[in-house]
């Protein structure tokens, strides 16, 4: 005598495409200190550190600079510009615009720079 | 000069400095306000504040008088000073506001997780403050015995009181009013006077001031002019970011972005204000060069309008650049004695010992040690001992705060290293030129302006002890950029916020 077959079980696979949809920003790796956070975190700095060390560039030739050109061409003393020395005028007046358009330059990069961080790591 | 005038000046932008702290009283109920005015100054009140406490009597007296001095190089101060702001703003001023800490020593140790580097940077607050207000306190007993022949010890005496008054009742909140309304008096008692000076000049036929070596750049009598010119660029560029009294302000920003724009407003007042005084110096040239010869340059902005436009009117303006060079006093020597008592009461007086309490007990220790020095130490000179909180602040802070931004390799042996050689060797260059003979040659160059080799010194041993402990790295660096570096509005975990 046989034993009675076993009803029939359907067999499915799990509903895979579904659930694999998961949400993941650059914040939340950034939270999670994995290697693509830190890979956010390290483009933002290197942005933000290649822009300071321009603007430095900048100060360093154009107004440090000042006393070795005074030095390799001291014949400057005589360069009158509307009655003044050109040595006194750039440094008691000249320098002062620059370094406020230096400035004006660095907030609006910089400024740029994180609203481009802010963009990526908040896209889904 | 008559003295009535001077002294109704002095009394009265000491009562309106008073007034104005009174009616900031009102806002001031927690700690948080009495520290950094609870984080809600606006970039226009901010800058003006921050550009009214920084410009010391160095700059409003100083400038014009190493100018009527020495000549050119002696531009590079004011240069150097505005400069400092760019890069501060550039290296510092976003980051050291989002680290969301109180005082220097705080962002050391959130930034190091170290309590060490902290003891260490508190003792150094507190010195390069004390160093910064003897001056301004002996700079307003000369000044006041300039305008009203009293003792010298009298005018640090009302400086230190009316200061102490301010900041006992109002704090950080009462100082930004008070601060922001001493930058237009002093702009206005430079430039309203200058206009009647320069009408005089005009009407003599405008002699023209410069010529001879006065007028040439690096030609002065100094052994080693261009590295002296070098070294004064390097402290003044790279010590204002870490004066303890510039840094405590930018925690009043509501945040990094607004951080930043107020810099950039606090260059544009800084050029502004330092196109007059280089003014004063020039026109002394030619009516006032017996100051040259008596050594007494410093008092040419007080003495000039009374020389040039005579009788009243001159008295008035004259008694309008006194007042101007009390505020200048009276402001940096308020941001000061916030900075240090600050540090003061959060470290040394203890735990047992917080709140709005134990800050009006630091500041009475704050204000009288620094007075009792000026008045039993009389005549180190303002410009030099003003010099030398700069030389040591460039030497310690700027690599704490710049490495401490950027790098993170740095670690807390590494940060102690390097300020202990960095503070050490520039106190010791500059206790040895104050104290001693002018010195001749390399050697006398080297210590009177030890920035240039003392400042690579710091930041060169901060990396290498640095990089031979790594071991010592602190835990939390990832998180502790992340708080140092992303903009606010990005929701992240920034770890643990203050206050």
């Amino acid at each position: 005598m046989s034993e009675p077959p076993l009803p029939r079980v359907r067999v499915t696979s799990p509903r895979t495409t579904a659930t694999r949809r998961r949400r993941v920003t650059g914040a939340s790796e950034i939270d999670a200190q994995t290697d693509l956070g830190e890979v956010y975190m390290s483009s933002l700095l290197r942005s933000q550190l290649r822009l300071a060390l321009l603007v430095l560039a900048g100060l360093a030739v154009l107004v440090a600079g000042l006393p070795l050109l005074f030095t390799v061409a001291p014949a400057l003393v005589d360069v009158h510009v509307v009655g003044v020395p050109l040595p006194w005028l750039l440094l008691a007046g000249g320098v002062y615009p620059f370094l406020l358009l230096l400035g004006w330059l660095y907030v609006r990069a910089a400024e740029r720079n994180e609203r481009d961080f802010a963009e990526v790591v908040e896209r889904r | 000069m008559s003295p009535t005038y001077g002294v109704v000046a002095v009394l009265l932008v000491s009562v309106a400095t008073l007034a104005i702290g009174a009616y900031g009283w009102r806002f001031s109920r927690t700690t948080s306000d009495f520290f950094v005015a609870s984080r809600s100054v606006r970039p226009a009140l901010n800058a003006s504040a921050i550009g009214g406490e920084y410009l010391s009597a160095a700059s409003f007296l100083g400038v014009a008088g190493l100018v009527l001095a020495f000549g050119t190089d002696m531009l590079w101060y004011p240069v150097g000073w505005t400069a400092g702001y760019l890069l501060l703003l550039v290296l510092v001023a976003a980051p050291l506001r989002r680290s969301g800490a109180y005082t220097l020593p705080d962002f050391a140790e959130a930034r190091l997780e170290s309590r060490s580097v902290r003891g260490i940077s508190s003792l150094l607050v507190v010195g390069v403050g004390w160093l910064y207000l003897m001056p301004q306190f002996q700079g307003a007993g000369l000044s006041l015995r300039t305008v009203a022949g009293t003792p010298p010890w009298l005018g640090g005496l009302l400086v230190g009181a009316v200061v102490l008054v301010n900041v006992f009742f109002g704090g950080m909140r009462s100082i930004t009013f008070v601060q922001a309304f001493q930058y237009w008096l002093k702009l206005t008692a430079l430039l309203v006077p200058v206009m009647f000076l320069l009408a005089v000049w005009n009407g003599d036929g405008a002699p023209s001031p410069l010529g001879g070596a006065w007028v040439s750049p690096l030609d002065s009598a100094d052994a080693h002019p261009l590295y002296t010119t070098y070294s004064v660029i390097v402290a003044t560029f790279l010590g204002t970011m870490g004066l303890p009294h510039v840094v405590v302000r930018f925690y009043t920003n509501p945040d990094g972005r607004t951080a930043r724009r107020t810099t950039l407003v606090v260059l544009a007042l800084l050029g502004l204000f330092y196109l007059l005084p280089p003014v004063y110096g020039a026109l002394g040239r030619i009516y006032a060069p017996d100051l040259v010869a008596t050594g007494a340059t410093d008092t040419v902005v007080l003495e000039l309008p009374a020389r040039m436009v005579g009788g009243v009117g001159g008295e008035l303006l004259s008694a309008l650049t006194a007042a101007g060079a009390f505020a200048a006093f009276l402001s940096t020597s308020s941001g000061l004695t916030i900075a240090v008592a600050g540090v003061i009461s959060q470290d040394v007086m203890g735990r047992r010992f917080r709140g709005v309490r134990a800050f009006q007990a630091a500041a009475v220790v704050a204000v009288v040690v620094p007075l009792v020095l000026a008045v039993s130490a009389e005549g180190v000179g303002v410009a030099r001992a003003v010099g030398l909180a700069f030389a040591v602040a460039a030497s310690t802070f700027c690599p704490l705060l710049v490495l401490g931004i950027w790098w993170r390799r740095l670690t807390d042996a590494g940060a102690i290293a390097g300020m202990l050689a960095g503070g050490s060797l520039s106190g010791a260059a500059v206790v040895l030129t104050l104290v001693g003979d002018p010195r001749p040659g390399w050697i006398g160059a080297l210590l009177a302006q030890p920035a240039a080799w003392t400042v690579p010194l710091a930041f060169a041993t901060m990396v290498v002890v640095s990089l031979l402990t790594p071991s010592r790295l602190p835990v939390h660096v990832s998180r502790t950029m992340v708080r140092l570096h992303t903009p606010e509005a990005v929701a992240l975990d920034r770890g643990p916020q203050s206050l």
